[in-house]
């Protein structure tokens, strides 16, 4: 077991570094020129031409690939161009609010999105099964900034309910400030995995071992939990993996229409401006993301499935 | 000897109305306490059905329904309230499946699904459960059951885990064992095996047998009283000795000379002609009789009732009856 997770540890370093490689490409080629979005149209050629020596945008590209890649494994990305504070405190200040987002949101949709699927699973082309298909063409259908907005509008600007915007300060504050954007991508969230619940419970509920389970004398609630769901728990993980992925990206989105702090909003602002140290490390953070969840989701393969930790 | 088991007119049904498909159809018979039945018959006649039914594991969600009586103890299964089969099932009639590599839950350890049978039927202790496991796998032969005990049902043989399984159904000690096809799946020797097994187990325990097999050889070996099944309904029930003397109906001739004996290995083995109708789509006269070579006029038209051909042989074939006199029997009862 221990093995396999380090396998898996080494399997990510290739597509750390092939993150970073695409990462440093996709900055070369962005329009514009740092030297001047820095400082300003009004600058002479020569402060121009002092500016790129001092950030390094003069020598050679391998030079600048491989400087580029030990500064951002160190965690050394720079200064922002527009307000000369370091990026990494800009990071930490945002991250910790987009993980808050994220997790809230992971948390919500599975504790809705599941238990609706088991009730739909155990109820296949009945009232409940009729409702969860409703449930998951909204959640499909239904993009997350419109929802977000609607959100917005209804329980913080009409009813007054939630904060308009913010992350809050101390843990109660900011867990009500991260209710109503959480709730947004837990609604598409929980869609998605209440259908795919349902699809997968459904498959394994014909099983010859949940017939098994039920000769030997479990009782329904048992024979779902415990042999159903137990088993149908790996393609959730897939799906899981696959819709934090997914609320990462909406994530960006949200962070916006609730005007919070986190790494989208920060990365958009960025963008806006062309703070090219900032998107290049927001970037880098967001795929590390990714590249984290991936992995998280290997380990929690492991604790699922026993063939995975054997082999 | 009073019946632990009887079944009177149990009919299965798939589908509901004109269009509902009877799986089975009136089948009869009896289990002995501690008798040990074989229930044969070629792939699709309906043998796993009817065996799902006694544990009312059909799924009637999808439209399969059940119809008759079958008593337990006399008292009629398919009475009881949906929530009294979970105490019976286990604990006092146990399964073994056709399917070995897929009837064990792949993510929980043999240990723990065998403990599982017998914390459902009142073994509230850890440490006895985990005394009965080790007991239970030592019985059926799996090497180390100490050992063992955390294995996952990928780490065994197809052989290992019908064992797992038949440990599993025994655990509790259950007055009757349904067997469906219970060694089909493994190899001859282990085939073998499994068969010393069960009947030593029927010696130790005193557990009645419901042997499920489409292999007369098997059922010879093991059973004293046999069950032949063709498309859905029962053809013919016998004590082991009349069947395998003296067989009434064509069919059971026919599977009987598709047993290989010894000494006439060799030779081609007979096989019955045709193939199985599919239960329930012959609906008038005997579904046999498109591959009988006795058949006559009266048998396109008319189901054949049970005739009585001995004190324990009855079968139901116009032609067999008619030849040794056999009368009808009105009533099972
Ligand atoms: N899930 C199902 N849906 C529809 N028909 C089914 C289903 N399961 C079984 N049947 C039908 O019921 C009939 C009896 O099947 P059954 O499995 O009882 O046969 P069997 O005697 O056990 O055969 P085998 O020796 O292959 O196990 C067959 O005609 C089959 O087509
Ligand atoms: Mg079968």
């Amino acid at each position: 077991m221990i093995r396999y997770l380090l396998i898996r540890l080494l399997d990510a370093v290739p597509t750390v570094l092939l993150v970073l490689t695409l990462v440093f490409i996709a900055m070369r080629i962005l329009p514009g020129d740092p030297a001047i979005s820095a400082l300003g149209d009004m600058a002479t050629a020569e402060q121009l031409q002092v500016f790129r020596d001092k950030m390094g945008l003069n020598d050679p590209l391998w030079q600048q690939y491989f400087s580029f890649l030990g500064k951002m494994l160190t965690l050394d990305f720079g200064k922002s161009l527009m307000n000369g504070r370091e990026v990494v405190d800009l990071i930490a200040f945002n991250l910790p609010y987009t993980i808050e987002l994220t997790l809230a949101a992971v948390f919500m949709g599975i504790f809705v999105g599941v238990p609706f699927g088991v009730w739909a699973a155990t109820n296949p082309n009945r009232t409940p099964d009729a409702a969860m298909r409703g449930f998951s063409l909204i959640g499909y259908a239904v993009p997350d900034f419109y929802l977000g907005a609607l959100l917005l509008i209804t329980f913080s600007l009409n009813l007054g309910w939630f904060p308009i915007n913010g992350g809050g300060e101390g843990l109660i504050d900011r867990l009500y400030h991260v209710f109503l954007p959480a709730l947004t991508l837990a609604f598409i969230k929980a869609a998605f995995l209440g259908r795919l619940t349902r699809t997968a419970l459904l498959e394994v509920l014909g099983k010859d071992y949940v017939r098994t389970a039920r000769a030997k004398g479990a009782r329904e609630p048992r024979v779902v939990y415990r042999h159903g769901l137990r088993n149908a728990l790996l393609p959730i993980t897939t799906g899981l993996g696959l819709s934090t992925l997914a609320a990462l990206s909406g994530s960006v989105a949200v962070e916006m229409v609730f005007n919070r702090p986190g790494i989208g909003k920060l990365l958009i602002s960025a963008i806006a401006e062309r703070d090219y140290a900032v998107i290049q490390a927001g970037v880098t953070v967001f795929a590390m993301f990714v590249v984290a969840i991936n992995l998280l989701m290997d380990l929690v393969y492991v604790l699922v499935d026993p063939r995975i930790r054997v082999k | 000897m009073s019946a632990l088991l009887s079944l009177r007119s149990v009919s299965v049904n798939f589908g509901r109305g004109e269009k509902a498909l009877r799986v089975v159809d009136g089948v009869s018979f009896d289990i002995d306490v501690g008798g040990t039945l074989g229930l044969v018959g070629e792939s699709g006649s309906g043998k796993s059905v009817t065996s799902l039914a006694v544990l009312r594991l059909i799924p009637e969600r999808l439209g399969w329904s059940t119809r008759g009586r079958i008593e337990f103890e006399g008292q009629n299964l398919l009475d009881l309230p949906a929530d009294k089969m979970p105490e019976i099932r286990g604990r006092d009639i146990a399964m073994i499946f056709q399917e070995p590599m897929s009837s064990l839950n792949p993510v929980m350890t043999i240990g723990s699904q065998i403990s599982e049978a017998l914390f459902l039927h009142g073994w509230p202790n850890r440490a006895k459960r985990h005394a009965r496991v080790v007991e239970m796998l030592r019985l059926v032969g799996i090497p180390d059951p100490e050992g063992r005990l955390g294995a996952y049902p990928h780490q065994f043989s197809g052989g290992m885990r019908q064992r797992v399984m038949i440990a599993m159904a025994l655990a509790c000690s259950p007055k009757l064992l349904i067997a469906d096809e219970a060694t089909t799946a493994l190899d001859v020797t282990i085939q073998a095996q499994v068969l010393e097994l069960m009947k030593k187990i029927r010696s130790d325990t005193g557990t009645a047998i419901l042997m499920i097999s489409h292999d007369l050889g098997v059922i010879a070996d093991i059973c004293d009283r046999v069950v032949v099944m063709y498309s859905g309904r029962v053809v013919e029930v016998a004590d082991i000795r009349s069947l395998l003397q003296r067989p009434a109906h064509p069919y059971t001739r026919g599977l009987l000379e598709s047993v290989p004996r010894k000494g006439q290995e060799r030779e081609r083995l007979y096989q019955v002609p045709g193939s199985v109708p599919m239960a329930g789509s012959v609906r008038q006269g005997c579904p046999f009789r498109a591959r009988c070579s006795v058949a006559v006029d009266k048998c396109a038209v008319k189901m054949p009732p049970m005739f009585r051909f001995a004190e324990d042989q009855r079968a139901a074939c116009w032609v067999s009856a008619e030849q040794s006199n056999a009368p009808v029997i009105e009533d099972l009862k």
